[in-house]
Order: structure tokens, then sequence, then C-alpha cells
């Protein structure tokens, strides 16, 4: 009886994994929120998969968990938008091919009536300082996210008083550690949501959130608009939110889609990729702006 | 297997540490399920007793529309809330809207059903003699239903353990009207999720294994206080 109950799972295990097995005609693309929540990927990717006859499986999360999915082999090819982890990430040998596709900027939103007053200040970290002088709501991604890893960046330009929480963990036998820096006080929400949550978070709470142009047009533009939340900071030069695409190097994990990889990022990099990358449009502004020159 | 060890390591080493992030969630998590649990049965248990003892028109429609609740998907429950306290919502006065009250209130609506139903076959399974021989002993109404209600008492707090369990365990009502917020919202089961996603799976692992310890402890005490009242 027992040997039977054994068997049977066996057989089931195995169809499972037949049904689960990678082929060649799917091709896992980690990526960040914003891509995702924007509407870019769904604008784009017909075209990828009618050229090629690739589907493409997106998996959305903040640029960390991305770039964590790809370190274990759990993903073919990422795009996303921080730098320095993009630069470990490659240092380390799990990425190659690195290219730069399109950029965005980051934008300071909040309530119209802007209560800390971001409007009289110039500058991305001192719009977070007026924030924090006046103790008014903020929402943060709080997930690792490249959006995430810029706003700490911000709030340690801006000199204000910080917390920082570090947190190890044991992770395959190596201790780990984390570091998390934010404000302290009761207005500071930290959510570890994506963009489009955190966004309808601060919308609800009428606080203040940093978050990409291109999420936020997509919810504000739109025919239905989903927040009322308007730009009261915007322009500086930190703001800057380059997206880069990289395969996953096939010498870690021999059963990863590099060929598929291979012809994503030289379709996503192609001159008619990149045009339609600009032609991606909400409420007639363009989103992403293409940097593959011609 | 390495990352499951890893994950107990990692568990016994929050617990033992007391971490800071762990005694917040736990506890948020416990008083959510704890309030909840509490509220809900206050409605609950006394509807499902009368439910059980009453003849009316329609029983059997209410209990058809009792047990077919039992299967509403947090998620839907979640959703209806929320349309009612968000900013577009008609109760968007009470700005219930990311915290722990409006979780509970989601929680409460799903677990009514279920405490209402499990009471009624409770109660049902009980011989419907102890009402009446209650009566013929003298009691009034509510001292038999009382008696009612002691008799039954074992197979009622079953269902109070049972919906405490799905309470304590749930995540969809506690992402969509909680909104996960770190020192305000933020759950056991969201903080998996959330760790899941930033890719700290064994940090995960260890405050899943925690939330079972968490969804144990009660079911044991619960059997252990069942085994006493059986001896006697």
């Amino acid at each position: 009886m027992f040997k039977r109950i054994l068997s049977g799972a066996f057989c089931i295990v195995t169809a499972l994994g037949c049904w689960a097995a990678a082929d060649d005609s799917v091709l896992t693309l980690a990526t960040t929120t914003s891509t995702q929540n924007s509407g870019l990927l769904d604008h784009i990717h017909p075209d990828f998969e009618a050229k090629t006859g690739i589907r493409v499986k997106v998996v959305a999360r903040g640029t960390g968990a991305s770039l964590q999915l790809a370190r274990e082999g759990n993903a073919d090819v990422v795009l996303v938008h921080a730098p320095d982890l993009e630069k470990a990430f490659v240092d380390e040998g799990f990425g190659i091919d690195p290219r730069a596709v399109m950029h965005n900027d980051f934008v300071v939103v909040g309530p119209e009536a802007d209560p800390a007053g971001l409007r009289a200040v110039k500058g991305a970290a001192a719009a977070l300082k007026a924030i924090y002088d006046g103790q008014q709501a903020f929402v943060s991604r709080g997930d690792n996210s490249g959006t995430h890893v810029k706003e700490q960046d911000l709030w340690r330009a801006s000199g204000v008083a910080l917390n920082e929480k570090e947190t190890r963990l044991l992770s395959k036998g190596e201790t780990v550690s984390f570091t998390q820096v934010a404000p302290k006080g009761d207005w500071y929400f930290s959510i570890g949501q994506g963009m489009g949550p955190t966004l309808s978070f601060a919308t609800e709470k009428r606080a203040y959130t940093l978050v990409d142009r291109g999420t936020y047009l997509a919810f504000a533009r739109c025919e239905e608009p989903k927040t009322d939340l308007v730009i009261l900071s915007e322009g500086d030069p930190v703001l800057m939110n380059p997206y880069s695409v990289i395969a996953v190097n096939p010498e870690k994990f021999p059963s990863l889609n590099y060929q598929g990889a291979k012809q994503y990022i030289a379709w996503l990099t192609s001159p008619e990729t990149q045009a339609l990358i600009a032609s991606f449009k909400v409420g007639g502004e363009t989103l992403f702006h293409p940097d593959v020159k011609p | 297997m390495g990352t499951l060890a890893d994950a107990l390591r990692n568990a016994v080493g929050l617990i033992v540490s007391l971490d800071a992030d762990l005694i917040e969630y736990a506890g948020r998590s416990l008083y959510i399920a704890l309030v909840s649990t509490c509220l809900a049965s206050m409605a609950a248990v006394p509807i499902g007793i009368l439910l059980a003892e009453r003849a009316f028109r329609g029983k059997r429609i209410v209990v058809t529309v009792l047990n077919t609740l039992l299967g509403v998907p947090t998620v839907v429950v979640g959703l209806l809330v929320y349309s009612f306290i968000s900013r577009q919502g008609p109760l968007s006065a009470l700005g219930m809207l990311f915290t722990v009250p409006g979780i509970i209130t989601g929680e409460v609506l799903l677990i009514l059903p279920l405490i209402t139903a499990l009471t009624l076959t409770a109660v049902a399974r009980l011989d419907r003699d102890v009402r009446r021989t209650a009566l013929s002993l003298g009691a009034n109404e509510a001292q038999a239903l009382w008696a009612v209600f002691r008799e039954s008492r074992f197979g009622i707090l079953a269902a109070i353990i049972a919906a405490y369990g799905r309470v304590v365990g749930e995540v969809g009502i506690a992402t969509i009207l909680g909104g996960n917020a770190a020192g305000f919202t933020r759950t056991l089961t969201t903080a998996i999720v959330l760790n899941v996603e930033m890719g700290y799976f064994e940090r995960a692992l260890a405050l899943g294994l925690v939330l079972l310890g968490l969804s144990f402890t009660l079911n044991i005490a619960f059997q252990l206080l069942q085994g006493g009242g059986r001896g006697q």
C-alpha cells in the first residue's frame, strides 16, 4: 500500500516536472514594477513575440529582488534601474552583456495643497528635508527596489537624522546582512510594495512619495485618473533614472535560455524597438526616452 | 535542504534574540487574530445557536447561503471592504484604510459565516432534547439556550479555533486593507510575502516557522482543554 502511494506520488511529481520543464519558447524576464505598472512592457512585447515566437514571462519585482532572482538562476534576463546594484551583479559574474536601454526620471509627488512647501525649495534632497521638517506623511517603497535605493540616497543627501537598520541572516551557510536607512517618525510609511500600490497608498493617505515619472503619468493622465497627487519636485540631475538590460550568465546556470536572452537584448536595443519605446505615450507625454544612439 | 536548515537556525536566532521586527509582526498578527475572533464570535455564536434551535420559514435558504459564504475568497472580502473605506468609498470619513481596525473589519466579515455555520453544526449535532429537558425542569428560554451552549461548548470552541487559524494565516485581506506598512500594519504573513519579493527567502521561511508556531499553539491548547473536558 505504502509502495503504491509512493509510486503514485512519484508519477505526479514527474508529470508536474515535465509540465513545468524549461523550453526555449519562453523567456523569463525579471524586471522592475515600474516597467510593468506603467504599461510599457504590454506596449512593446507583442512585437518581440511576433518576431521571434518567444513568449516573455515577466516577473515584476523591485530591482534588488529581480537581481536576486537572477542570481538564483530563476530568470534569463533582467531589465532594471539601479546602476550600483547592476555593477555588483556584473562584477560577481552573474550578469553579462549589459546594455543601456532607456531612461526616465524620478519625481516627488504630493497633494496639491503641498503642506510641506516643496514648491518653495530647490533640489530633490531639499524637498525630502522639507517633508522631514514639516513631519508630513511620506510613503516609501521599502522593498530594496531601484526607486527605494534612490530614495535612501536622497535621504542620506538631505542631512536629516536617519535610522540605520541592519538585518543579518544565514543564507546558504553564510551570514549576509542588508541595511536600510529611513528617517524616524510616525509620518514615514515603509510599505514594501510595488510602485503602483505605493502611489495608491500615497494617494489615499494624502502623502508625498518618490515615483518614476512613467508610472506617475500612467496613473495620473489616463482616462480615469488613479491619483490626484501632483508633481512638486522635478528636474534635479540626481533624479535621472537609467534602465539597463542584462543577460544572466549561462556558465552559472546552463539551463538558462541564453539564446533567447541574446535575442531579447538585440531586439530591445534595435532602432525599431527604440522607436517603439519612444512612441509609448500616456496623455501625450513620452514615458521612457530611448538611450541607444542610432 | 540547506535552505530549510538555514531557515530553522534563522528562526531560532530571531526568537532567541527577541528580534524587534519579529516581535512587532507576531504581536500584530496575534492581536488582529484574537480581536477579530472575539468580535466575530460574540455575534456569530448566538446567531448560530438560534439558527439551530429555532424553526422558521426559509431556514434552509439561510443555511444554504451561510454554507456558500464559507467559500468566499479572502481577496474578494478585502476588495469589498476596500471599496467602502477608500477615499472614493462611502465610509471614507472613518479613515480606516491601511489601519489595523481596517484589517480587523475585513477579517471579522470573513469569519462571521465560518463561526456561525460551525456553531450551527455543533448545536444541531446535539441531542434535540437538551433544550426541552431544560425547559421541563423549569428553566426559562434564556437558561435553556445557555444549557444548549454548555452542552455544545467544545464544538463551538472548535469553530472559534478554526476561525482564529484562518485569520492568523490570512494574507489577502491583510495586504489589501492593511497595505503592509512597516510599524503600522505589517503582519507576519505580509512580511513573509515581502521578504520573498525582496529575495530574502531564508528570512521569509524563518518568519513562516514562527507563524506555524503561532497557529499551532492555540490548537494544542484546545486539544489539551478538550482532553481535560472528556476526563470529567
